[in-house]
């Protein structure tokens, strides 16, 4: 029992939360409750997905929240100033989404300035930007296509859990059956050795950061698309949830070890912490409280079980 | 004063590391530690400095049980093990390392004329001339070593113990470390010394104890008329006599010609012809520039230039990634900085390199491919491992080692190069890495290898280049070659007749 413990971590956790709040906890298992569960985490898990990648590369973002409100910002406005069709106010800010990613990663990987200055500046500038763009005001969407895009349901999913499941899929298949995915984990465990090997650090690095801010301006497109609106103040301390996410899934903040499915139970220890709290009707100012003490609790329980090892 | 190791025994989840090892040491005399990897040396180290408990027996000095809970509980007791890795804050003087965690203080602040007093008492003692005002970041390693002894006897240390001292050392700075050895030996110190080097155990050591798969093989209490191959056939159990095991071959034609090679840490250019099938060692003490060499060649630095042929073929290769694909591979001097990556498995570290060409389209990975290829390594190199998924972290330094000539062999290789390919490894592991070179140099490879062993590069290589302040400065053929013809070339001169 003890060894099954320690080889499994935090998915015993996570099953053991799901069967402590299906006892004690009412309502959590109410279909309406697990669809609202389910959506609430999307966002971050949508860009835990690439956040990974960064952190088995051992490197960070946190430009992403910034990103995600950008994206939205610009989608919105796309739409309704400048009238252009839906799959352009799309595309466009995937593409601006990438060139962030693009600086980014050249920064960090070329230039050689850490991820913590790089993406702590970038993380301003974009946001500077999507406020400098709506003027610091919300712009609403009233095109139905682009609306359509982030709000569908499917076998009663909403569209925001089935792109998160897409993207876990694809970012999962990348990291553990392509050559870019064993790379990024080789550069994190050991990047001279990885270079000395024939890997070309530089280019897998700028590759992880811009594919981070294609997600992250597809989670923000669709995210506008949803609520109808594009507004520059969204996601702001999102990119602290998502690293949280990954760490609480195992993922080494100092690079080279990470799982999607750790990842995914991260998000959704996350997830549910906050969802049970929030059917026990416990203030919104504990939940901030309880979620810090989860993270270190979970961390420190890591540390523990390595020590023994 | 005797320090006695009474039936220690230690043991791992899945390992019995020690078992009832009991054996003493006199103060006065230096006692050496020997046997290969895995053998418990580290363990019993640790043991002695508090970083583990024993699970049964005991240390006695003299009479007094030593019982540690903590390293701080050994430094206290004056148990201090000098390590490979130096634990010295760089960024603070001499005199404040030395006196770390207690300083000579009134009331809360530091008196720093009376520091720095007493730590160049303390460095005068073992005959050593640093500023204690100098930051440590600004010193050699030997240096550093030095001041790591002076903070051992700042806390009035009893027992100092070394492990693997000499290894990054220039042999001036191996003779300096060796008289500041006897100087604590007359100061009536219990000194232990690990070494995997017999001739400094046989040089410098008074007696010596062996360790072999966790049990106390045989403590001889006096050294003399003891030879090296007694002390290597009770390390490994069996006899090993010529451990090169060297055997010719039939060379071919030119492999790797290196023209005019220029780049940091080179003198001026330089030229290396390896031929197929030849294995050729360059000697030369520890900044002589043979690492930047083998670098330079491999495009690993930026600013490296010249003409270099593999195969008669003139190359442009700009990076290691386009020297792998030419055909020729690096295997780093730093195992654990360059060569392996410490959080991925064996199967990962194996398949590193050649997996680009085995994937399908340079993108998805051949999974079938991935698992066979690791395993025909792990087998054809015996590498010792409970399984490809294991963390290569976890396996010994030679083991390790195999898993980087592994990545190399998993390729299609024309030349290898390795930067000293068996540094801390044991003996049986040494042999083993000599038989594969010896292997892959009949299958038609050229050998480059840089060694600052000298008798394993008079063992192994056909041929030997002597490399001085970054200049190639003397070749000779296995036959010619004796340690005192090699050495003399290898000693630095003064820089008027450097030139």
């Amino acid at each position: 029992m003890r060894r099954f413990f320690e080889s499994a971590g935090m998915a015993v956790v996570l099953l053991l939360l799901v069967i402590g709040c299906s006892i004690w906890v009412p309502f959590f298992t109410a279909p309406l409750n697990i669809q609202g569960l389910l959506l609430s985490v999307a966002l971050i898990g949508m860009i835990a997905t690439t956040m990974l990648f960064c952190l088995a590369a051992g490197d960070f973002d946190l430009s992403v929240g910034s990103t995600v409100a950008l994206s939205g910002v610009l989608s919105a406005v796309m739409v309704k100033t400048l009238g252009w069709p839906v799959w352009a106010a799309v595309l466009a800010p995937l593409g601006v989404g990438m060139f962030i990613g693009y600086i980014n990663g050249f920064v960090i990987a070329r230039v050689g300035i850490n991820a913590l200055i790089t993406t702590l500046a970038t993380m301003q500038i974009v946001r500077g930007v999507a406020m400098l763009i709506s003027k610091g005001e919300s712009i609403g969407i009233s095109n139905e296509r682009l609306i359509s895009l982030g709000d569908w349901h499917y076998l009663g999913l909403h569209a925001h859990v089935w792109y998160m499941i897409a993207l876990v899929a694809i970012f999962g298949f990348l990291l553990n059956r392509t050559v870019f995915g064993r790379n990024a984990l080789a550069v994190g465990g050991n990047a001279e050795a990885a270079r000395l090997s024939g890997v070309s650090v530089t280019r897998v690095k700028i590759g992880i950061f811009v594919l981070q801010g294609l997600v992250a301006a597809f989670a923000g497109v669709m995210l506008a698309a949803r609520s109808s609106t594009g507004n520059p103040n969204s996601s702001l301390g999102l990119e602290l949830q998502v690293i949280s996410g990954c760490v609480l899934g195992g993922v080494s903040l100092t690079g080279g070890i990470g799982t999607i499915s750790g990842v995914v139970v991260g998000v959704m220890i996350m997830g549910i912490v906050q969802n049970a709290m929030t059917l026990l009707s416990i203030g919104e100012f504990w939940q901030g409280v309880v979620s810090g003490t989860v993270l270190l609790a979970a961390v420190m329980l890591d540390r523990l079980k390595a020590r023994k090892q | 004063m005797e320090l006695h190791f009474k039936s220690i025994g230690k043991g791992f989840p899945g390992v019995q590391a020690l078992s009832d090892v009991s054996f003493s040491a006199r103060s006065g005399s230096v006692h050496a530690l020997c046997g290969e990897n895995g053998a418990g040396k580290s363990t019993l180290l640790k043991i002695l400095s508090g970083v583990y408990f024993p699970d049964s027996g005991g240390m006695f000095l003299d009479e007094t049980r030593l019982q540690f809970k903590k390293p701080h509980d050994a430094i206290e007791s004056g148990v201090a093990v000098i390590y490979q890795e130096l634990h010295l804050v760089p960024e603070v003087s001499v005199a404040e390392n030395i006196f770390l965690g207690h300083l000579p203080a009134d009331k809360g602040v530091v008196n720093k004329r009376l520091l720095n007093q007493k730590a160049k008492a303390i460095l005068e003692r073992i005959g050593v001339d640093i500023d204690p005002r100098l930051k440590v970041g600004s010193l050699s390693l030997a240096q550093r070593q030095m001041v790591e002894i002076g903070k051992a006897l700042s806390r009035n240390a009893k027992v100092i113990a070394f492990d693997e001292p000499t290894s990054s050392l220039s042999s001036r700075e191996v003779e300096k470390l060796f008289e500041i050895i006897a100087e604590l030996k007359r100061q009536d110190h219990v000194v232990f010394y690990v070494s995997h080097r017999m001739d400094e155990i046989l040089r410098i050591c008074d007696a010596c104890t062996v360790l072999r798969d966790g049990q106390h093989v045989e403590t001889f209490a006096d050294l003399n008329g003891i030879t090296a191959g007694t002390i290597v056939q009770r390390m490994v159990g069996r006899d090993i006599n010529d451990i090169w095991a060297y055997r010719p071959r039939a060379i071919g034609d030119p492999m790797l010609r290196v023209q005019e090679l220029r780049g940091k840490g080179i003198h001026g250019s330089q030229s290396i012809d390896v031929k197929s099938g030849e294995i050729v060692g360059i000697f030369g003490l520890v900044g002589a520039g043979r690492t930047e060499l083998l670098k330079a060649i491999y495009r690993a630095e930026k600013g490296a230039r010249g003409q270099i042929e593999i195969g008669g073929v003139p190359q442009s290769y700009r990076n290691p990634k386009q020297a792998i694909k030419a055909g020729l591979m690096l295997c780093p001097e730093d195992r654990k900085r360059e060569g392996i990556i410490p959080a991925r498995s064996v199967m990962e570290n194996t398949n590193l390199s050649a997996r680009r060409d085995h994937s399908l389209g340079g993108i998805l990975i051949n999974e079938g491919w991935e698992r066979q290829n690791a395993k025909q390594q792990v087998d054809r190199l015996a590498i010792k491992t409970p399984s490809l998924r294991q963390q290569i972290v976890f396996l010994s330094g030679g083991n390790q080692q195999k898993v980087i000539l592994g990545r190399w062999l998993s390729e299609n290789i024309k030349v290898l190069m390795l930067d000293e390919p068996t540094r801390g490894i044991d003996v049986g592991a040494k042999r083993e890495i000599y038989e594969i070179l010896y292997t892959l140099a009949e299958s038609g490879v050229a050998v480059l290898f840089v060694s600052s062993e000298l008798p394993e590069v008079l063992g192994v290589a056909d041929r030997i280049l002597v490399m001085r302040q970054g200049a190639i400065v003397a070749e000779f053929a296995k036959s010619d070659a004796t340690e005192e013809s090699v050495l003399a070339m290898a000693l630095p001169v003064s820089e008027g007749a450097a030139a």
